[in-house]
């Protein structure tokens, strides 16, 4: 049943990269490309992936939809139809799916305990983390517990980077211009009443 | 039962992919992009279930969070052409 979802889910990405590189009106390309982000997303989910999927659903369908559109909004809505051959770009895409094809050729079965990862640190873990932290997700206590220092850092960084960016958006510069816009706006309306 | 849901679902998303495909308007493909993020949020509950864990449950929730603000931002992109702080227009500057 699970390798039928998973097939079913390939086909409609590949369905959704094969329409990206057809369609030459650039808003649906956005649109496309979010809904890609989000069929990769479910593709992490039933890998058991849950944060990874999160992150590919938050900024892949959330926050590049946005950047993509303010994009458009600042060049044009259409691509401009290419003559070059497509033959090199496929080459070279064709020989790089190859090798990670043969780069997976060594790695151990998915889901194999015998792995050689999942000997070394793992099992320690899992005695544990039911006694230590009692969290029904291992990577969640390992993370937030164990690993928390670390977190608390990469929460100082997003959170900077959020301040950051609602910095940028709430539009200091915007600011800045405005008392003249406003000073020519009063002289209109002056001018018109 | 679940799988049955699960399929017919995949099958929604292919569907709303074609309406993607071929949207006439730019709100035809605003509002497929919004039904397949509610179609991620349902796969999610319905794996879940599938797989005797319906533990994921409240990630398919912030799923829901997610694409309510996205669907949000892009209309307000549409509207505004801004994100941020938006200059109040006066009325019927349209």
């Amino acid at each position: 049943m699970e390798i039928l979802i998973n097939i079913l889910l390939f086909a409609i990405m590949v369905a959704c990269a094969m329409a990206i590189a057809k369609i030459r009106h650039l808003f649906a390309v956005v649109m496309l490309s979010g809904a890609f982000s989000l069929l990769a997303a479910l593709l992490f989910v039933t890998l058991d992936a849950v944060d990874v999927a999160f992150t590919e659903a938050a900024v892949g369908a959330g926050i590049s939809t946005v950047l993509m559109l303010g994009t458009i909004a600042l060049t044009v809505r259409r691509e401009k139809p290419s003559y070059r051959s497509s033959f090199v770009p496929l080459l070279v895409v064709i020989l790089t799916g190859a090798v990670l094809v043969y780069g997976t050729l060594d790695m151990p079965n998915f889901g194999d305990p015998n792995a050689v990862v999942h000997q070394h640190v793992g099992p320690e873990y899992i005695e544990r983390i039911p006694k230590e932290v009692d969290v029904p997700n291992f990577v969640t206590a390992i993370l937030a517990s164990y690993r928390g220092f670390d977190t608390l850092g990469e929460v100082a960084v997003v959170f900077t980077a959020g301040i950051g960016v609602v910095l940028l958006l709430s539009g200091l510069g915007a600011k800045a211009r405005r008392p003249k816009i406003l000073a020519q706006n009063s002289d209109n309306n002056e001018a018109s009443s | 039962m679940f799988a049955i849901a699960a399929i017919a679902l995949l099958i929604a998303m292919f569907l709303g992919l074609a309406r993607l495909f071929k949207g006439p308007t730019l709100y035809d493909r605003a509002l497929a992009v919004n039904a397949f993020g509610t179609f991620t949020v349902l796969f999610i509950g319905v794996m879940g279930f599938l797989n005797q864990r319906p533990d994921f449950l409240d990630i398919s929730l912030l799923y829901a969070l997610i694409n309510f603000a996205g669907t949000i931002a892009i209309l307000k992109f549409f509207r505004y052409r801004a994100l941020g702080d938006v200059p109040q227009k006066p009325e019927g500057d349209q």
